[in-house]
């Protein structure tokens, strides 16, 4: 039991991460109509700016302290980081621990400028072609960012830090009444998924809530009709667009201190939240939210050693099988509508 | 034999066989002690390259540039067709004959069998789906089935195989690790000739993967001509028409598929053949990834397109991947210092490990702007130079699609 | 003799019923219109026949045999073809390519694998093919880009499809939408003419009272799902129940 209770607990990061790809994924689909390749790419990106922010805050100088010596017994080189020099030491000190949580702060307006690029430049001129064409061009540029951030960072996966408050674990199998020991759970993965539900939350909210929401949601259903009531559609999609790019990069910053960042982890997690969305129904947002969770948590069940023992490669496969046998037997997925891409 | 193909297929398949069979010679044009030898592709490795991964992506476009139906998982079928080969070195003899055959038929069950399913779907759903199947295989290939793939380190050939038929006709070596042949000539068997400062080399391997090349442009060019391959169109253009007509689709796109599934096996089987190791990350989703560049780049739908995109992606791989910061220093040494490291800031991004930069930023273009791949840029370069020339003549005229 | 029968067909979408105990028959060599109002069922009616939807109940026959649960490929192979309302051709293909394809399948069945042969081997097929085509006065036209026709071209091609298939039931669904009257005429004399010389029996549906009376040698009156009237045309242009609901002023 506490073994379930721990897979389950440990999918639910890996499936916040999907959650949070497919979730912009589908908002792209869904308004723009536009199957797009390079989100993952976007989720890599966040996972960057985490790694670029970090690397700007430890931004150091050197200083000679003649009072001490090394051990050749020349003058002391002491590295010094700016914001230390700046802020103090201890502000300074605070600063560089807080990088991740910083990082998300610094990722919304540099997703969104990335997105509203993307959107502006690329994808617009593809919303009349065909999907084939979409998923090409969106896969060449996913190509590109990759090699991109490959060329500037290397292909080694670079360790990003939590803030030290959460690097530890806790004992959560105490709370239920298990005894010591039987469940442990780092912090930071409670963290993303509680950050995970507050994003999701509010993209729902905003949806749900506002006006704008209210239109992109009418345009998502029949958008020749919101054209002709005179609504600048067009524009609310790009912003959108740059609302789904915020999602995927601030998942990527967060993810950064669970699965250190490498260029190719984009593609990595493109394939499975694909398959999210599919298996969640295309064009369905509570749909790609719940189908991330199900299979996260599928995935994390499925790697339990008695199981493993039982169905030999069940971890390896378990999430393609999924998606196979609900394509097969309920094509739109869990929530999908009737038709859509079916072409 | 060219009974129904018109004038321009005829012409068509003869300059394909001349360029194949004469390519050690056509691809080595550099001498070998100059600066530039290192642009020739005429050596056998890479020419046996450049024919197999034609074969791959003619049997692809089978499948997507008539039909329409985008696989994003045809890399499994190679991968299963290079595993296949090698067991047949093992197991049986180290005959390719076996080897390519059984890769063909491995294959050719396995995509019927992925088919049957996957083209229960349609348009990204079905991308989705032979994805799945193809990532499926991967995974499995590198975990529980290791005693079938040898897991990470691929499977391989060793002195202790039983190769029965070998043993049993007494050809088997017993001293080192044997090498594929076909009928007692060995795979990688060359013979080489030095002209004007240039060294031809012509392999055994390179010309028995050529020879199964231009069987498959030849078969694939009498399907893209017949009734069969017409009904792939329609099925590409107005799937439900067809219906109404009379027609079922899917024993149709089954039929592509599992084609187009077998000239992946043969490929994967030709992969083994000019060197006997079969790994895993032939499967892996980014090799699916790269046929469909192959055939974009080239020309979806067009019968040269496909084997013009191997055929680039793989010289490019090979020669932009070779090229360094030194070697870019050498080429920009006539300009000023400052200018000179400029341009080597500006390109190196774009050569050596980062050559896929350049692929990835060229695919989008073509995609963009140029839909109809290499084949339809040659076309319009051809055009603009029948109209420069022939000013006053009769206009080319717009309708060789698909022609070339 | 009559060649379809349908008999109490209904079908319900959700809420809507949008068909409601229709009963049809239609006699073999006839040509028969049916008429009505938007949302009367026409369309639905006719998409039971192919194959694309499946009534919730009643029967139809095709000449002695069930249409129901049967596939679109099956039941054109049975003989009925089908022209639609918004044109379905290959638009990537060629005019001659697009007549050849409905050839090849009266000829070939469901599937044949013919991977080896070459089109330009299959004489008869072409040969066929452009027959029809020049019955049409389309066979200029055969090396066109079908994309590339006009609207009414492309009506007219895939009516060449569908005649070069040989059917014994042709339905037509509003053949002549959106023409010109001149355009009109042609096609009611070319539906005319094929009618007299091959016989075919032919199903239309028309908003255009002046094709419907100059074709049609029965006339089926549908409105809200349902069979209002079935007559030939002269008394269907003088039957009030007719006039109120659909032709209103017209008639």
């Amino acid at each position: 039991m506490d073994a379930i209770i721990l897979q389950i607990l440990n999918g639910l990061d890996k499936g916040s991460a999907y959650a949070l790809i497919a979730l912009g994924l589908t908002i792209i689909f869904g308004t723009l109509g536009v199957v797009n390749f390079a989100h993952g790419a976007l989720f890599m990106l966040g996972a960057f700016v985490a790694v670029t922010v970090r690397r700007i805050l430890t931004l150091s100088f050197e200083t000679i302290d003649p009072t001490r010596k090394d051990f050749l017994g020349n003058p002391l080189k002491v590295k010094t980081t700016y914001v230390e020099h700046w802020f103090g030491p201890d502000a300074g000190q605070w600063l560089i621990d807080w990088s991740v949580p910083i990082a998300v702060i610094a990722a919304i307006p540099v997703m969104a400028l990335v997105g509203l690029a993307m959107e502006r430049g690329l994808v617009r001129h593809f919303y009349k072609r065909s999907h084939a064409d979409q998923i090409l061009v969106t896969f060449g540029l996913a190509i590109v960012i990759q090699e991109i951030i490959k060329y500037f960072f290397g292909a080694n996966p670079i360790p990003v830090p939590a803030p030290e408050i959460f690097r530890g674990s806790f004992d959560f199998g105490v709370l239920l009444g298990f005894p010591e020991n039987a469940i442990i759970y780092p912090y930071w993965r409670l963290v993303y998924f509680a950050f995970a539900a507050l994003v999701i939350g509010g993209v729902f909210a905003f949806l749900q809530f506002t006006t704008f929401g209210m239109v992109v949601r009418a345009g998502m259903a029949d958008r020749e009709t919101v054209t002709i009531l005179g609504i600048d559609i067009d524009r609310r999609f790009s912003i959108m667009f740059a609302l789904a790019a915020i999602v995927a990069g601030i998942a990527g910053v967060m993810y950064a201190p669970i699965n250190s960042p490498n260029y190719h982890m984009g593609m990595d997690y493109l394939v499975l939240s694909f398959v999210v969305v599919v298996v969640g129904g295309m064009g369905s947002l509570p749909g790609a939210v719940l189908a991330g969770f199900l299979l996260g948590i599928l995935e994390s069940i499925a790697s339990m050693k008695a199981l493993i023992d039982l169905v030999p490669g069940i971890n390896q496969v378990i999430i393609y099988l999924v998606a196979i046998v609900i394509l097969l037997i309920r094509p739109r997925g869990l929530m999908g509508r009737k038709g859509v891409m079916e072409d | 034999m060219f009974k129904g193909l018109d004038r321009n297929d005829i012409r068509l398949m003869l300059v394909v066989a001349l360029v194949t069979l004469a390519a050690p010679l056509i691809l080595n044009p550099f001498p070998a002690d100059s600066a530039w030898a290192q642009f020739n592709a005429g050596y056998p490795d890479l020419m046996q390259r450049f024919v197999i991964y034609g074969i791959f992506a003619i049997g692809f476009n089978i499948l997507f540039g008539l039909t329409g139906y985008l696989s994003f998982g045809h890399a499994a079928f190679l991968g299963v067709g290079s595993y296949a080969a090698v067991w047949m070195f093992k197991l049986l003899s180290m005959n390719v004959v076996p080897a390519v055959l059984a890769a063909m038929a491995i294959a050719g069950l396995f995509s019927l069998a992925i088919g049957w399913i996957s083209l229960r779907r349609t348009g990204i759903y079905f991308s989705i789906l032979t994805l799945a199947f193809a990532q499926m295989s991967y995974n499995l290939a590198y975990s529980v089935l290791t005693p079938i793939t040898n897991g990470e380190t691929g499977l391989q050939i060793s002195i202790n195989d039983p190769r029965v038929l070998d043993r049993a006709f007494g050809t088997a070596a017993s001293d080192s690790v044997p090498y594929p042949d076909f009928f007692g000539l060995q795979m990688n068997d060359t013979a080489s000739f030095e002209f004007f400062g240039r060294v031809f080399q012509f392999s055994v391997g390179y010309y028995f993967a050529a020879m199964l090349f231009l069987a498959a442009f030849y078969l694939a060019l009498r399907l893209f001509r017949s009734p069969f391959g017409l009904m792939l169109r329609g099925v590409k253009t107005n799937q439900s028409r067809l219906e109404y007509t009379g027609i079922n689709p899917r024993p149709y796109t089954l039929a592509a598929f599992v084609i187009s599934g077998v000239y992946a096996g043969l490929a994967g089987g030709l992969l083994a053949a000019m060197d006997p190791l079969a790994g895993a990350e032939r499967m892996q989703w980014t090799a699916s990834g790269e046929v469909v560049l192959m055939t974009i780049l080239g020309g979806v739908g067009t019968l040269l397109g496909p084997v013009l995109g191997a055929g680039f992606i793989k010289y490019f791989e090979n020669i932009l991947s070779k090229i360094n910061d030194q070697i870019l220093h050498q080429w920009f040494a006539f300009l000023p210092d400052g200018m000179e490291d400029f341009m080597v800031t500006l390109v190196s991004p774009f050569v050596g490990k980062g050559w896929h930069l350049t692929l990835g930023v060229l695919f989008m273009l073509v995609v963009i702007f140029l839909p109809g791949g290499l084949v339809e840029g040659f076309q319009r370069i051809g055009r603009l130079l029948a109209r420069l020339v022939g000013r006053g003549r009769k206009p080319v005229s717009d309708d060789d699609k698909g022609g070339a | 003799m009559a060649i379809l029968e349908i008999r109490g067909v209904g079908k319900r979408f959700g809420g809507l019923q949008a068909l409601r105990d229709v009963n049809l028959s239609v006699e073999e060599g006839h040509v028969h219109a049916i008429i009505g109002p938007n949302g009367a069922g026409k369309s639905t009616l006719l998409n039971c026949l192919v194959g694309k939807l499946v009534p919730d109940e009643g029967t139809v026959v095709f000449d002695g045999r069930s249409l129901l649960g049967r596939k679109p490929w099956e039941i054109n192979q049975m003989g009925i073809s089908r022209v639609f309302q918004t044109p379905e051709i290959y638009s990537e293909l060629t005019v001659l390519e697009n007549v050849m394809i409905a050839c090849l399948a009266r000829r070939d069945g469901v599937f044949r694998l013919e991977a080896w042969k070459t089109l330009a081997e299959e004489d008869d097929i072409r040969g066929k093919a452009m027959q029809v085509l020049a019955d049409l006065k389309m066979e200029d036209k055969a090396d066109a880009h079908s994309a590339a026709l006009s609207r009414g071209d492309k009506r007219r091609l895939e009516l060449a499809m569908c005649l070069s298939q040989e059917p014994r039931l042709l339905l037509l669904d509003e053949p002549t939408a959106g023409m010109a009257r001149a355009d009109t005429n042609r096609t009611i004399e070319l539906l005319k003419e094929i009618q007299e010389r091959l016989g075919i029996t032919m199903v239309i549906i028309e908003h255009d009272m002046h094709v419907v009376f100059s074709l049609a040698e029965r006339i089926t009156v549908m409105a809200q799902g349902t069979v209002l009237v079935e007559d030939v045309p002269e008394r269907i242009r003088g039957n009030p129940k007719v006039q109120e609901a659909y032709l209103g002023g017209h008639g």
